[in-house]
């Protein structure tokens, strides 16, 4: 009897390691992958079809429940489209706050990311000490839109509303005790930007830790360095982009080469691996939160030293306030139009991108002139990182999918929209 | 120093020549159309001139122009009740041209129905190129597939066929990637109603899932609207249109 040695194993859908609903149809020899055919759609809500039958403004929402860890950056790519089709700029203000929680974003998705490389590959500290700071910064989504992940914050014209001048705070009750309420309370004591300002200082040992356990740690280093290498040549064929592709040692971020918003006023560094592996995706990552931190430090710069609308005042575009609307006649015509119909776009196609934590996220529209896209394609990032998961792990350990999954950065709400 | 858009475009024109069916430059962005024919030539051009170094396949757009500029609601004239404007309730966005309720037909000039739509990306040179291409025919929409040129091109293929049921020739493996398994039907094309067609649930009787006829209506909160804004209009057309 001839003995058998390959055979199918059936990753996932449910699975922790699969960071989300992914079939990963395996095929062994023994305990090394032969092929891997990555069965995704599990999450497939049809967004793009969705937003054809709303006016463009209504499917802002679902943008951010699309990349789900970094949510304003995907609003981002929709707005500036619009934007783009329409002919408008946002107000300089509008600019730096999107910058600000662009980088803000960028933080939160990394944090994520680290803490669930890590519990992956087996270093569970990590991931306590990534998700406490991401909960501050949560609470700056909440502190400006009212939401903690999902904020519809980005609107076409600038975002929704000016930075709170007082931080909220929090209250005792009877779980509470008082002393433990003004420890929550101290660096919430001034503006939002002061408490953002307190945060950048205290980042820096945050990350300063998160290397300490790992950068130099042998078990992890045993499970990066030389895992999954991918060339600059087949990073290229493979539509990478992001760190996946900077990892690779191709020196190519958008905000740096095609810049947007307010990006060419900011002075950061753009890391660039040089082995191609998880290790130097990872060493990349790392610095990346670095540098956000240091474009977040601009932006508190000038948003504290300029004031000035963070909305157009287009109500073609953009709805009146609420008091304009119950004194003026023409307000409340704006008012009613944009809310029952929305606004029509001009007929033709565009192509927005930004450089989203993972990659390069892109909205391509095309209007026919009506109140409503009558085609959005959404060019996520890790679609694309995700097609290139046979050609990574082929040849790898069983263990290795894990790993080349935490170095990918997946997260299904992007994949399968 | 990356080129203009009006660079690009002449760069384009020159590595193509006769290839290009339609150029247009519009929003600084530069866009192509290539006949079915000459798709995997001139995108093989676009990747290997030294001048283009088109490195990068960012995505594949499918797109059904099917119901391209109809709207639900008259907005040329004012009706003579006052009321009733609004179109009835049978079009796109309500029920999807065919399908279980299919009241229209499709009226689209043939092979101009599906279109691929290309987004070339050149790292080296820094600049961005979309390729247009429409499918000959609009019962079986057929285009070469262009994955020897760039890997990425495998998934979005696949996806632009599960979706519009674009077929690409040459693909290595034509399969669905969004849909469920042994879904029927390409969900983004126009005549596909948004609430599909069957829903799904676990019926306790047989013990299984059973897959059973939609029992929601379809409705639409918005109807879809197209005015005539002057301030898009194109001069230049706007005078072809008076003479």
């Amino acid at each position: 009897m001839p003995e058998i040695n390959s055979y199918t194993v059936n990753f996932g859908p449910q699975h922790p390691a699969a960071h989300g609903v992914l079939r990963l149809v395996l095929e062994m020899e023994g305990e090394v992958v032969r092929r891997a055919d990555p069965h995704i759609g599990l999450l497939h809500r049809a967004t793009e079809k969705l937003a054809e039958t709303k006016p463009y403004n209504q499917s802002i929402g679902y943008m951010d429940r699309l990349d789900y860890v970094s949510m304003m950056c995907n609003e981002h790519a929709y707005v500036l489209a619009i934007e783009k089709l329409l002919g408008i700029t946002p107000p300089e203000r509008a600019q730096y706050i999107r910058v600000m929680f662009d980088e803000i974003t960028r933080i939160l998705n990394h944090l994520l990311w680290i803490g669930a490389h890590g519990l992956d590959v087996g270093a569970m500290t990590v991931f306590l000490y990534a998700f406490k700071e991401r909960e501050e910064l949560m609470d700056c989504y909440e502190a400006v839109s009212g939401a903690r992940m999902h904020a519809t914050y980005y609107r076409p014209g600038g975002v929704y509303r000016d930075l709170p001048k007082q931080m909220p705070k929090y209250r005792s009750s009877e779980y509470r005790k008082d002393k433990d309420v003004e420890r929550m309370n101290a660096a919430r004591e001034g503006s939002m930007l002061d408490f953002i300002e307190a945060f950048c200082d205290g980042f820096g040992s945050t990350i300063d830790e998160i290397e300490t356990l790992l950068t130099d740690n042998r078990i992890w280093k045993q499970r990066l360095v030389d895992v999954a290498v991918v060339s600059p040549e087949r990073a290229l064929q493979l539509g990478f982009t992001g760190p996946m592709l900077r990892g690779s040692g191709v020196e190519w971020d958008l905000r740096r080469k095609q810049p947007y918003e307010v990006y060419d006023r900011m002075d950061f560094e753009v890391p660039v691996g040089s082995n191609g592996d998880c290790y130097d995706r990872y060493l990349v990552r790392m610095e990346e939160l670095r540098q956000s931190v240091r474009i977040i430090r601009q932006c508190i710069d000038w948003l504290r030293r300029n004031d000035g609308p963070v909305m157009l005042s287009d109500h073609k575009v953009v709805p009146p306030s609420r008091e304009e609307m119950k004194d003026d006649m023409e307000s409340l015509i704006h008012h009613f139009k944009l809310f029952t119909e929305g606004y029509c776009t001009p007929a033709g196609e565009v192509y927005a991108a930004v450089e989203a934590p993972k990659g390069e996220f892109g909205a391509y529209i095309v209007s026919d002139g009506a109140n409503k896209p009558y085609r959005l394609k959404l060019r996520a990032p890790g679609f694309a990182h995700m097609a290139a998961m046979d050609e990574m792990v082929k040849g790898h350990m069983l263990a290795d999918v894990v790993t080349v999954m935490g170095t990918m950065d997946i997260v299904f709400g992007e994949v399968d929209r | 120093m990356p080129f203009s858009a009006n660079q690009l475009l002449e760069h384009v024109q020159a590595a193509l020549g006769e290839k290009i069916a339609r150029a247009e430059l519009a929003y600084g962005e530069v866009e192509i159309e290539v006949a079915p024919d000459d798709l995997y030539a001139a995108m093989q051009t676009l990747r290997d001139s030294e001048m283009l170094a088109f490195d990068q396949l960012l995505d594949i757009a499918g797109v059904d122009y099917a119901a391209y500029g109809q709207d639900e609601w008259i907005t040329d004239e004012a009706s003579n009740t006052g009321f009733s404007r609004g179109v009835d309730g049978f079009t796109t966005g309500r029920l999807g041209l065919t399908g279980i309720y299919g009241v229209q037909s499709i009226e689209s000039s043939t092979g101009r129905r599906f279109a691929a739509v290309y987004h070339l990306l050149s790292v080296k040179r820094n600049h961005r190129l979309r390729v247009r291409c429409y499918a000959a025919d609009d019962d079986m929409p057929m285009l070469d597939s262009i994955v020897p040129l760039w890997s990425s091109a495998n998934w979005q293929e696949r996806e632009a066929f599960d979706l519009y049921g674009i077929i690409f020739d040459g693909h290595p493996d034509l399969r669905r990637i969004l849909t469920d398994y042994g879904f029927v039907g390409h969900p983004f094309r126009k005549d596909f109603p948004l609430i599909g067609n069957v829903e799904v649930r676990y019926d306790e009787r047989r013990g299984r899932v059973v897959y059973e006829p939609v029992s929601i209506e379809p409705r639409v909160l918005v109807p879809r609207v197209i005015r005539d804004d002057n301030r898009y209009a194109d001069p230049a057309a706007e005078g072809a249109k008076d003479a």
